[in-house]
């Protein structure tokens, strides 16, 4: 399952960005948004989802049950 | 120093194993050899025993000398907004235009918007001469963007002083780059140098792809810092060592980490006081961690000062101030309004303006002199604070309806020190004074026996004398130094007349929450 941002809690503080290994993180309309079907909740890359660990606000990277889960679509 | 010989022996992994307890840099921080006998950062405009290399490389910077405060300004660019630690006195989520806090920011820019806004700023003031990225967040998180502003400033602006400020978690990484940008000056943020206390300052860091809690995250933090400041020494870049004091947490630890700053080469130490009001919503905020007091600040900054010199005049500026120290002109410079002026960068003007600075200082220097000859042959126990409203220029040139701010010097017979500064409310709103804001405004010099202004008002002049602090406007325009020791020549004279009694004062208490500004 990919992770996405809660987009009333991010403070567009851009840690996150450069550190998604997919490139899946932009901004958007002063935000920061991922795109799930970029997103390998960066298993393969790193131990911890990056933009989990780097976020100020706990709880607004958080998985997006609406997708299934990377390793299931691999 | 035994929180660093134990916390040597845990180093493996990811932390600095850099050679520790180097001897001291050759230079003794700022202080100077005036006759006084004080160690103060600057206070006096001359080299004193700095060698020219780095004379050079701070008299002009307003936080790295005291003296060049009163003259020369600053301007931070907003450019950072990503972090990677977590600080429990920091709350990236507030921002307010009237605030003046670290890590607050109206505007967000990027690097060409950044450069275009310090040749407005540069042509409009010209005394500007440093330009600082300090976040909000680390500088040394988002480094693609703090380099880049930088080397567009080194082209644009050739005479602006670059500097840095960080947490440190970063900075072994990137100080070949501080070195090719030319970057002079860099401040990092060392609360603690004991994981045990440092786990209570820093919930969590990022590093190396891993977010690390509690002691793990405090000891690589610590390590990666006291690495980055030795690092920069070997390279001849100056370092400012930032502490922020939080009773009962790190406030006695702080002369520990003082003795391991100064022993890796630290030029100046900055204790700032812990800002903790409820409404900034940190997490010492909420939890009712309490500030410390403008004397408990004092006798900390009194028991660091030693071969290093201490930074007192620290005003814990936005991440976009604009102007002098203590006063904030960003409102005059927002992308927008920056974007319609005409700049035009002119080195000669800002030589020439500049230069006219300098003969106003060595006036100054030359007026503070002659002032303490009169006291050469006096001696006296007494030693008392005093309160001054300037606008800048080293003079008593402010209203006391109008200041903002007061700054504090110790009076004793050996000489006039500078030893702080006092945020207040503006007393005068729309020509009238209100008394709930004269009582806050004492309650911030309440430790000082006289305040010295260029005007006074009879209300507040008549309350301050209740009170015990004398209002004194007869050197309205002249020079602080000078005539701070005139004035306690006569005191002194006074207390052995017998016409006045020497009284000691009571502490003071250091102005949280939002800066009503006057304008
Ligand atoms: S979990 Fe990893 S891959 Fe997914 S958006 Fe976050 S950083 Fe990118
Ligand atoms: S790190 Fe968190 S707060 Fe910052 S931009 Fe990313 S999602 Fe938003
Ligand atoms: S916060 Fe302190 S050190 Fe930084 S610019 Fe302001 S006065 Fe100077």
């Amino acid at each position: 399952m990919p992770f996405k941002i809660i987009a009333s809690q991010c403070t567009s503080c851009s840690a996150c960005e450069p550190l998604c290994p997919n490139v899946a993180i932009s901004e958007k309309a002063g935000g920061f948004v991922i795109e799930p079907a970029k997103c390998t909740e960066c298993i393969g890359y790193f131990e911890e989802p990056q933009c989990v660990a780097a976020c100020p606000v706990d709880g607004t990277c958080v998985i997006d049950t609406s997708w299934p889960p990377y390793q299931a679509q691999a | 120093m035994n929180a660093v010989v134990g916390r040597r022996e845990y180093a493996d992994g990811p932390v600095a194993t850099g050679k520790m307890m180097q001897p001291a840099a050759e230079h003794k921080g700022c202080r100077t050899s005036a006759n006084t006998g004080h160690a103060s950062c600057g206070s006096r405009a001359g080299q004193g025993d700095l060698p020219t290399g780095i004379w050079e490389k701070v008299k002009n910077h307003p936080c790295y000398s005291e003296e060049a405060h009163h003259h020369y300004a600053r301007m931070h660019v907003a450019v950072a907004p990503a972090c990677n630690i977590q600080c429990n006195y920091c709350n990236r989520k507030y921002d307010c235009a009237n605030e003046s806090r670290p890590g607050v920011v109206s505007e967000k820019l990027t690097p060409e918007q950044a450069v275009r806004k310090v040749l407005a700023v540069a042509s409009t003031i010209p005394q500007m001469t440093v330009l600082g990225i300090a976040g909000p967040g680390d500088p040394l998180a988002n480094p693609e963007k703090t380099f880049r502003t930088f080397d567009l400033v080194a082209k644009a602006a050739p005479d602006i002083k670059l500097c840095l400020s960080t947490n440190g978690l970063a900075l072994p990484d990137h100080i070949d780059t501080i070195v090719k940008s030319r970057i002079e000056h860099v401040t990092i943020t060392i609360n603690m140098i004991d994981p045990e206390i440092g786990a209570k300052i820093y919930p969590w860091i990022f590093f190396n792809h891993k977010r690390y809690t509690g002691i793990d995250a405090a000891r690589i933090l610590a390590d990666r810092q006291l690495q980055g400041l030795e690092m920069l020494g070997e390279r001849g870049i100056l370092c400012k060592v930032n502490s922020v004091m939080i009773p009962q947490i790190n406030d006695h630890h702080l002369v520990e980490v003082n003795k391991a700053v100064k022993s890796r080469g630290a030029f100046l130490h900055n204790i700032m006081p812990l800002i903790s009001a409820p409404q900034y919503g940190t997490v010492f905020g909420l939890n009712g961690q309490r500030c410390p007091t403008a004397q408990q600040l004092k006798v900390l900054q009194d028991a660091c000062e030693g071969e290093i010199a201490m930074m007192r005049h620290c005003r814990q500026c936005r991440a976009d101030a604009v102007g002098l120290l203590g006063e904030d002109r960003s409102a005059e410079f927002t992308i927008g309004q920056v974007m319609k002026m005409d700049v035009k960068y002119d080195l000669e003007m800002r030589k020439a303006y500049q230069d006219r600075v300098e003969d106003e200082r060595a006036a100054k220097v030359t007026a503070y002199q002659d002032g303490l000859a009169k006291f050469t042959g006096e001696m006296s126990e007494i030693t008392l604070l005093v309160a001054v409203a300037t606008k800048g220029s080293g003079l008593i040139n402010e209203h006391f309806g109008h200041a903002k701010e007061f700054q504090v010097y110790e009076l004793s017979t050996s000489g006039v020190k500078f030893v702080g500064h006092r945020r207040v409310d503006v007393y005068c709103q729309d020509g009238h004074g209100e008394e709930d804001r004269l009582s806050t405004i004492i309650r911030g010099i309440d430790d000082c026996h006289a305040v010295f202004v260029a005007k006074i008002g009879g209300c507040p002049k008549s309350n301050l004398i209740k009170t015990g602090i004398e209002p004194v406007d007869q050197y309205a325009h002249e020079y602080i130094e000078k005539s701070a020791s005139a004035w306690f020549r006569s005191y002194l004279d006074r207390v052995k007349s017998g016409e006045i009694q020497h009284a000691k004062r009571g502490d003071a208490a250091i102005r949280q929450g939002a800066l009503i500004s006057a304008a």
